[in-house]
């Protein structure tokens, strides 16, 4: 039978319907009169919501499976005994409900009555007054009167005042917990329905809270004994404040602000997964930040970053008038718009004239939108007539590209994030989800706590390998820089066993291909007894390792810069496509090939042809028919042959022939490897614009600074790393004037060229007429579908989901040979340790942003993780400061010791200036892409004293850089 | 590391790619490879380095795309 499909909901329909929803065959039943129709396993409270008809409740809420303790839905059946609840009981056919009777009315209102006795009456000056569903309840079911009162003089038992009526100390209340910098935990407005307790483990799956003792004496608890929110496993996602009904989880912004009384539907600015928030506000001032439970990729959920963290979009080191200076020794001089733009546009074509039309490019930002990509990438190839063009996927995804291009046609995550419900096996390469991608994370947890199964493969142990009810069937933790190896290994032992799937391989791929790839890898030096030494992972685990992938089920792989960030990224990306087409996984729900994208848009600013070789959609500039349609667009001629790469645009500017660029909304020197080296670039430079927030690390090189606006402060869309395009919405006015398309525009039309674009939809209109994988894509569009995944054209007119359905984008799958090379990236005696460098979940990429939140409480600054073997040879004890060398540079930072890395792996993050990371790291780059080796430099690590002299020179540096004059009169 | 041997080793490394590959049109698929991706004055500075005596840090793959590009 056919399931029963649920009308989608309205844009901007957030009733709460109780329970969660179901698929399954219709049943049909009655309430209060009405004929109801719902899939089989809907709850009576669902059903009823369904109809029109809120039944009260308290401790359900549609997020969360019902859990039966409130009693206050309690209804009536017909033929059933009793009263039973209506979260708990599902529907049957021809089922008779009725939601009010006499009998339930009064059931409800001693309920109410009971709750209210043991909560405080401050509702009107409550922080959720208006906002709070114990309000609400006591209004619904008609409570009037509450009998329960306290002795005079004598004891009371309550939880919610702090002294009892003959003033002694009240044994049960228990101050206020505001530790969180972003939420309170008010025991005393505590109704113990167990909807935080819910919420942490059901959506976020960290296992913070608990319901600590019985009866009377239940009392939501964060930790253990001795805990606080904030010293908890608490990840400050915000699902318990988002399920709490009263205000005992409340955040700090709506008891300062009150609560809000707009909202607006738009996209999180943080990382590759695109949560859909509601940005609620009173006037123009952003009260919070809510996860919509209708946004495609986090179905209601979020995590501290894109909840919380907006606070910077108001920092006071947010730079509103743009700038100016002759030269970078000089202080910055305040100027016009008109004055920037202008000196700015003078200086580009000067450049260009006296060093020609090719030494100057664009660096588009994969934090602004489409819109704003797409345009600047238009402003190199149709203002200043070349394809100088890049963008920090550069550093990051690069190799995805190049990989499954050459793999399976086309640059893109396989699936959607729902596939991952339909997994039975996943494996997580080089990727630290539930710190960088914190919101899937919590899906993929969710569908382990079903059963699938988990393969780490990874230097470090991260959470995933174990946390609570989620262990790792097995960990592969190989050495930093032999990725190559291991998926080779994987695939031999798919192939010598035997366990690939030769059907679909008929089917899908090319079989001579496969045949010389199965030739390749099933020689014995790939196999897993061989590579053992090699890559330090037992023989035996990565064997069953394998035959697990190949015969446990849908498999599937996510994969992140652990993967790209190496000598040979583009290697390891296609060995994974191999992976998942030796076993027949891809084309389906629950399988493929995902790769976990950095930032917001960084899918996005890659679809719009940020790269020097590709014009919007993957296009190569070599291809006559791609170059005419933007030819005939723009009434340009397209340069035929590619431009810089970032890497080459900085060589090219230590050469003498790159002398200006134009940066929007990326932190080049500090993200960018060989800090020293990127420095020597921008010095070289003649004109640096930067188009930013802040006064960022590259800002220190610049000419002009053009002050950027907020995700917050205008419209366009962001593509996820499902590519799913989603809205951002202008929730306030542009606090610099001005929405970063605008300021683009501006610069474009100073330098000649006639645009005149009044609103993103235009642009988009313009990426449609040209780009096939959009082509389907409008505003209008967006507006009623919420969102819509590419390729949206005339042959997937809804998108699509999940791709290379019925055939790869380039025809037949092409397996292709991966051979281990070593990098030269090598240890030796002066420098015998790995670093390998990451992310943690509290701050974001260079930490522009996420710094200039509260967030720095749970990471003020980058540390080292170290072994203790490797610790104690050096004398290093936990928190020393420690100097960090490589080949490139040194650096110093706090050590912290733990077994979460191998002896002679050492790891750290990249979210500080003043540690400089980058400093570290190594020129070496991917052999097909040029993404930098970020994830294997050689070190060694020595006790030291405090910051090194780079790190103070560096300090000093920066601060002349950032003198402003102050404004003229 | 100068600009020079970081070009000449990008250029080997790219060989090393597809020197691992089967068929006969290797040399033909690096030159494709560097056409495709690298800029012409990337491609020009090559080629004038493996002129002035770079040649023989060239891994063969390169010097026989070296014409093709």
């Amino acid at each position: 039978m056919k399931d029963f499909v649920i009308p989608a909901f309205p844009p901007g329909d957030d009733r709460d319907m109780g329970t969660p929803a179901r698929t399954g065959a219709p049943v049909t039943l009655s309430i209060d009169g009405f004929e109801v129709t719902v899939p089989e396993g809907t709850s009576v409270m669902r059903a009823a919501a369904e109809a029109g008809i809120q039944v009260p409740k308290l401790c359900a809420t549609d997020s969360l499976e019902a859990f039966g303790s409130c009693r206050l839905c309690v209804v009536e059946i017909e033929g059933r005994r009793g009263t039973p609840a209506s979260c708990t009981t599902p529907v049957a056919p021809g089922m008779v409900v009725r939601t009010q009777s006499p009998k339930v009315k009064k059931i409800r209102r001693g309920v109410m009555e009971l709750y209210i006795s043991d909560h405080p009456l401050d509702c009107l000056t409550c922080a959720a007054n208006g906002d709070c569903e114990l309000q609400d309840m006591a209004g619904a079911v008609g409570l009037r009167d509450v009998r329960y009162e306290a002795p005079e003089g004598g004891s009371l038992a309550n939880h919610f005042e702090a002294r009892n009526t003959s003033g002694a100390p009240n044994p049960e209340w228990i101050a206020k917990d505001d530790s969180n910098p972003y939420f309170t935990y008010d025991p005393a407005k505590c109704i113990v329905c167990n909807r935080c307790v819910r919420a942490c483990e059901e959506v976020q799956g960290t296992f913070a809270l608990t319901i600590e003792g019985r009866g009377f004496d239940s009392r939501v608890k964060a930790g253990g004994a001795g805990d606080d929110f904030l010293s908890s496993d608490c990840v400050s996602c915000g699902a318990c404040v988002q399920a709490c009904p009263t205000a005992t989880l409340q955040e700090k912004s709506v008891i300062e602000l009150g609560t809000p009384e707009r909202s607006v539907v738009t996209t999180c600015a943080y990382c590759g997964v695109g949560c859909s928030f509601k940005a609620e506000l009173n006037g123009d001032e952003l009260v919070r930040m809510v996860p919509w439970k209708h946004g495609g990729a986090n179905r209601g959920h979020s995590c501290v970053k894109g909840r919380f963290a907006w606070g910077y979009a108001n920092h006071s080191d947010r730079i509103l008038h743009p700038m100016i200076r002759e030269s970078i020794d000089l202080p910055w001089r305040e100027v016009s718009w008109e004055e920037a733009i202008g000196f700015a546009a003078e200086r580009l074509r000067g450049i260009q004239e006296r060093h020609g039309r090719k030494s100057v490019g664009v660096i588009t930002s994969s934090r602004c939108t489409n819109e704003e990509t797409f345009l600047v990438q238009k402003l190199t190839r149709a203002v200043f007539l070349n394809n100088n063009t890049d963008t920090c996927a550069r550093v990051c995804h690069s190799p995805t590209g190049y990989g499954l291009g050459q793999t399976y046609g086309t640059s893109a995550g396989t699936q959607n994030f729902d596939s991952v419900m339909q997994s039975d096996v996943i494996i997580v390469i080089g990727a630290n989800p539930t710190d960088g991608h914190p919101v899937f994370a919590s899906r993929l947890k969710k569908r382990l706590r079903e059963g699938a199964r988990l393969i780490v493969i990874d230097p470090r142990r991260i959470d995933l390998v174990k946390s609570a009810h989620v262990e790792a069937a097995h960990h592969l933790a190989l050495r930093p820089g032999t990725n190559v190896a291991v998926v080779t290994a994987l695939a031999h032992v798919i192939v010598a066993e035997g366990l690939f799937d030769e059907t679909f391989i008929r089917e899908r791929c090319d079989w001579d291909e496969f045949q010389e790839f199965a030739e390749f890898v099933s020689d014995i030096r790939h196999s897993p007894e061989m590579t053992e030494m090699l890559t330090g992972v037992p023989a035996e685990d990565l064997r069953a390792a394998a035959r697990l992938y190949a015969t446990g089920g849908n498999g599937a792989i996510y994969y992140g810069l652990g993967v790209t960030e190496h000598s040979q990224g583009s290697t390891t990306v296609m060995g994974i496509a191999n992976l998942a087409m030796l076993t027949g996984n891809i084309g389906r729900e629950g399988v493929g090939v995902n790769p976990l994208r950095g930032q917001n848009n960084v899918q996005g600013s890659c679809d719009m042809g940020s790269f020097p070789h590709e014009l919007p959609g993957y296009r190569h500039v070599k291809n006559a028919d791609v170059r005419a349609i933007f030819e005939s667009a723009w009434g340009v001629e397209i340069d035929p042959e590619p431009g810089l790469r970032i890497p080459n645009m900085l060589d090219a500017a230590v050469g003498g022939s790159f002398k200006g660029l134009y940066c929007q909304g990326e932190d080049i020197l500090q993200s960018d490897p060989d800090t020293k080296h990127v420095a020597a670039g921008l010095a070289a430079m003649e004109c640096v614009i930067v188009h930013d927030l802040f006064l960022n690390e590259t800002a220190n090189y610049a000419h002009v600074f053009l002050p950027g606006s907020t995700f917050l402060e205008k419209d366009g869309t962001f593509t996820n790393a499902e590519r799913r395009i989603n809205r951002v919405r202008k929730v306030m006015a542009p606090r610099n004037g001005y929405a970063d398309w605008e300021i683009t525009q501006m610069l474009a039309n100073a330098m000649g060229a006639g645009w005149h674009y009044t609103h993103p939809a235009q642009i988009m209109e313009e990426i449609a007429a040209t780009t096939p994988s959009f082509a389907g894509v409008t505003y209008d569009m967006l507006e009623e579908k919420g969102s819509v995944q590419w390729p949206c054209n005339a042959a997937n007119p809804e998108g699509s989901p999940i791709m290379h359905v019925d055939g790869f984008v380039r025809g037949k799958g092409r397996f292709i040979v991966t051979e281990y090379v070593p990098t030269d990236e090598k240890t030796g005696p002066r420098f015998p340790l790995l670093l390998t460098t990451g992310r943690i979940l509290s701050q974001y990429n260079v930490g522009a942003q996420t710094r200039r939140t509260e967030n720095t409480v749970w990471h003020k600054e980058d540390v080292l993780e170290i072994h203790p073997h490797d610790a104690e040879v050096r004398g290093i004890k936990d928190g020393d400061w420690v100097r960090l060398a490589s080949r490139s540079g040194d650096t110093s930072l706090r050590a912290v010791l733990t077994d979460r890395v191998s002896p002679g792996v050492v790891y750290t993050t990249f979210h500080h200036p003043g540690t400089q990371a980058n400093v570290i790291t190594t020129d070496y780059s991917d052999w097909a892409t040029n993404c930098p080796e970020y994830k294997v430099t050689a070190v060694q690590v020595s006790l030291s004293n405090g910051p090194t002299e780079w790190q103070k020179s560096y300090a000093e540096q920066a601060e002349r850089a950032r003198r402003v004059l102050p404004a003229a009169e | 590391m100068l600009p020079e041997k970081k070009l000449l080793r990008m250029a080997n490394q790219i060989a090393t790619f597809f020197a691992s590959q089967p068929g006969p049109d290797k040399a033909e698929r690096v030159a494709a490879h560097l056409k495709d991706f690298w800029g012409p004055e990337m491609r020009a500075e090559l080629k004038a380095l493996a002129r002035s005596g770079h040649e023989r840090d060239l891994d063969d793959l390169v010097r026989r795309a070296l014409p093709m590009i």
